[in-house]
C-alpha cells in the first residue's frame, strides 16, 4: 500500500483547524473583561483573593509544602519566586484580564483573575506591602 | 520444508525484538524532549518527538504495535521521570491521541501529516482537559489558543519527519 504523506484532505484539514483557531481567538477576545481581583487556589480550593488595584506581595503555601511568591503591582499579578523545580509559573509573566491564569502544577497552585469582587478571605501571609 | 524464518516462534521473536527497539526509541526521544528548553514555558506544550515512533509503528507495522508501544512508552517514562500526576496527564493525552490517529488512518483519506497533526492536537488538548478536571478549574482554558496552534505546527513537522523515516525503512 502506497503511504501518502500529504493529501488534499490534509490541506483542507489544516485549513479547517486554522479556522477553528481564529474562532477560538475571537471568542476569547470578545468575552474577556478587565480583571478586578486575583484569586489564589490550592488543590482546587480557593484560598484567598486580593484586589488587583492594591499592590502587594503574598506568600502562597502550595501542596506538599511548596511555596510561590505572588506579586501584585500596577494592576497586574505575577509569580516572582517558586519552590517548584521547573519554574514555569515564574516564566509565565504577568496577568491582568479576567480569566487569565498562572499555574504551578507541582504545587497545585492556580492564580487567576476574576472580574467581580468576591468575599474577603483570610490571607495566608503578608510579606511587605 | 519450512524455512527458519517461517517458524512461528521466529516471528514472535522478531515481533518482540521490533517492539523492543521501537519502544526504546520512543523512550529516548521522550527524554531528549525534556532537555529542550524552548517548549517548557507552557504546561502541555511539547514537540512530540515520540510521536515519530508511534507513526512509524502505525504505518510500518500495524495499529496494535502503535497502541502497545505508545502505552509502554507512557508507563516507563512515568516510572523513570514522572510523578503520579504527570502519568495521568500523559496517559490521557497519549492514549486519546493514539486512538484518534488509528481512527484517522483507518478512514484512508488522510496522509501521514494530517494524521500526525490531529494526533498532536488531541494530545495537547487531552492533557489540558485532564489538568482542568484534576485541578478543578476552567482557568487553564486560556492556554487553548497557544496549544492549538503549536499542536498544528508540531503535528505537521513530526508528520513530515515520520513520513520520511517510514519511506526509508525496508519491509518488516
Amino acid at each position: 500500500m502506497k503511504k501518502k504523506i500529504l493529501t488534499k484532505n490534509d490541506i483542507f484539514l489544516v485549513l479547517g483547524l486554522l479556522a477553528v483557531f481564529a474562532l477560538i481567538l475571537l471568542i476569547l477576545h470578545f468575552t474577556a473583561s478587565p480583571g478586578k481581583e486575583v484569586v489564589v487556589s490550592v488543590d482546587g480550593k480557593e484560598i484567598s483573593s486580593y484586589p488587583l488595584s492594591e499592590d502587594g506581595t503574598y506568600l502562597i503555601k502550595g501542596a506538599g509544602g511548596g511555596t510561590n511568591l505572588l506579586v501584585i503591582e500596577s494592576g497586574s499579578a505575577r509569580l516572582t519566586e517558586a519552590s517548584c523545580p521547573d519554574h514555569l509559573c515564574v516564566h509565565m509573566g504577568s496577568i491582568n484580564k479576567a480569566g487569565e491564569s498562572i499555574i504551578c502544577l507541582p504545587n497545585k497552585v492556580i492564580v487567576e483573575i476574576r472580574s467581580s469582587l468576591g468575599e474577603d478571605t483570610d490571607y495566608d501571609a503578608v510579606v511587605g506591602g | 520444508m519450512m524455512q527458519w524464518w517461517e517458524d512461528k516462534d521466529m516471528n514472535k521473536t522478531k515481533t518482540i525484538a521490533l517492539y523492543g527497539i521501537l519502544s526504546s526509541l520512543a523512550l529516548i526521544l521522550s527524554y531528549v524532549e525534556t532537555q529542550i528548553p524552548a517548549f517548557i514555558a507552557i504546561p502541555g506544550m511539547k514537540l512530540g518527538l515520540t510521536n515519530i515512533v508511534v507513526l512509524v509503528a502505525l504505518y510500518h507495522v500495524d495499529e496494535k504495535a502503535a497502541l502497545i508501544i505508545n502505552f509502554v512508552r507512557i508507563i516507563i517514562v512515568a516510572l523513570l521521570f514522572g510523578t503520579a500526576l504527570s502519568f495521568a496527564f500523559s496517559l490521557a493525552g497519549g492514549l486519546l491521541s493514539g486512538l484518534v490517529m488509528i481512527l484517522m488512518k483507518k478512514t484512508d483519506r488522510f496522509g501521514v501529516m494530517g494524521v500526525s497533526t490531529v494526533g498532536a492536537l488531541t494530545h495537547n488538548i487531552g492533557q489540558i482537559l485532564v489538568a482542568m478536571i484534576a485541578l478543578n478549574t476552567r482557568a487553564i482554558a486560556w492556554y487553548l489558543p497557544v496549544l492549538w496552534i503549536t499542536g498544528i505546527i508540531t503535528g505537521l513537522i513530526i508528520g513530515f519527519i515520520g513520513a520520511m523515516v517510514i519511506k526509508k525503512l525496508p519491509a518488516v
